[in-house]
């Protein structure tokens, strides 16, 4: 699996998640925001967390046009797989690589915590090695994770199974009151309709070591190394 | 050649930050209002005088960044 990390003017998370990757066994190349083109034979491209331009404009947006998103756009195209992580899938709703948007919390405040997740399904290249219905233990850390759709776009993606994660409680009861940020219908993560893409709020890039909180992270970076073609 | 572009929520989407401008504006007291939903003004500075072309480059310009369409409308003014 060959891994390419892009950084954008703002991304801080690009270590954290090359770290994950080669963890789990990827080789990864970190590759420029301005760059036209992707290195030759990557796998996965990787839109890490951050605050690329700062936020400016909506967050996203501006990353949402670079240069590296047009090959992107095309390796996505071609069944190609691409990680969008918290400001990654604020790139990606932008980019318009996925549908919807991710607006201000309900609250108006910024949330960092631990969060626990249903994953919604397991037989996609991002969970295999998850349990259907499996409540996993990472970290949240946005102001802008409030996932809208319009009404069509969500039935669609209800309707064909695309939400990859939502937002519970410790016994994986998807409430209101696990609901961190007002996303609709606890939407935490969700696919495009090949399940190459997927964008999530959550980081579980953060939670790869017990010395520092946990492993249920793990598992995304793990079934991505498990070589299985799209669902 | 001046242009001001204006972008605002759909009507229906959820406005977290207009509703804490609302409740800031009663709690100061301000009479009279009924709520608030906030948007973003872009003045732009234009080379050239034709008109139509502006306010074409200007539509391309909302639709490809300024705006995000699937919540925001836009509005583009071409002054003197």
């Amino acid at each position: 699996m060959k891994a390419a990390v892009i950084t954008f003017p703002g991304s801080n998370r690009d270590g954290d998640v090359a770290k994950a990757l080669k963890q789990a066994g990827a080789s990864v190349a970190h590759v420029w925001h301005a760059d036209t083109e992707l290195p030759a034979g990557t796998d996965l491209v990787v839109l890490p967390g951050g605050f690329s331009y700062g936020d400016y404009l909506r967050t996203g947006a501006i990353a949402g046009r670079a240069n590296v998103m047009d090959a992107t756009r095309a390796h996505a195209a071609r069944g190609g797989y691409v990680l969008g992580i918290c400001n990654g899938f604020q790139i990606a709703c932008e980019a318009g690589l996925l549908p919807g948007i991710l607006m201000r919390n309900a609250d108006l405040k910024f949330v960092c915590r631990r969060q626990h997740l249903t994953v919604e399904r397991a037989d996609t290249p991002y969970t295999s090695a998850y349990a259907r219905g499996q409540v996993i233990d990472v970290c949240i850390a946005h102001g802008e994770g409030n996932y809208v759709a319009d009404p069509e776009t969500l039935a669609r993606l209800e309707g064909e199974g695309l939400v990859a994660f939502r937002y519970a409680d410790a016994q994986g009861k998807v409430t209101a009151q696990a609901n961190p940020n007002g996303s609709l219908n606890n939407i935490a993560g969700i696919y495009s309709p090949g399940f190459n893409v997927l964008g999530l709020m959550p980081h579980p890039e953060n939670l790869i070591d017990s010395l520092t909180g946990g492993t249920d992270g793990r598992g995304m970076f793990e079934s991505l190394m498990g070589g299985r073609k799209a669902a | 050649m001046k242009a001001r572009v204006t972008v605002t929520l759909k009507t229906g989407v959820l406005d977290p930050q207009g509703k804490a401008i609302e409740g800031a504006l009663k709690s100061l007291g301000i009479e009279g209002v009924g709520s608030v939903r906030q948007g973003k003004v872009f003045d732009i500075e234009l080379s050239g005088s034709d008109k139509a072309a502006a306010e074409a480059a200007l539509k391309t310009a909302c639709e490809k960044l300024l705006a995000n369409t699937v919540i925001e409308n836009y509005r583009v003014e071409i002054g003197a």
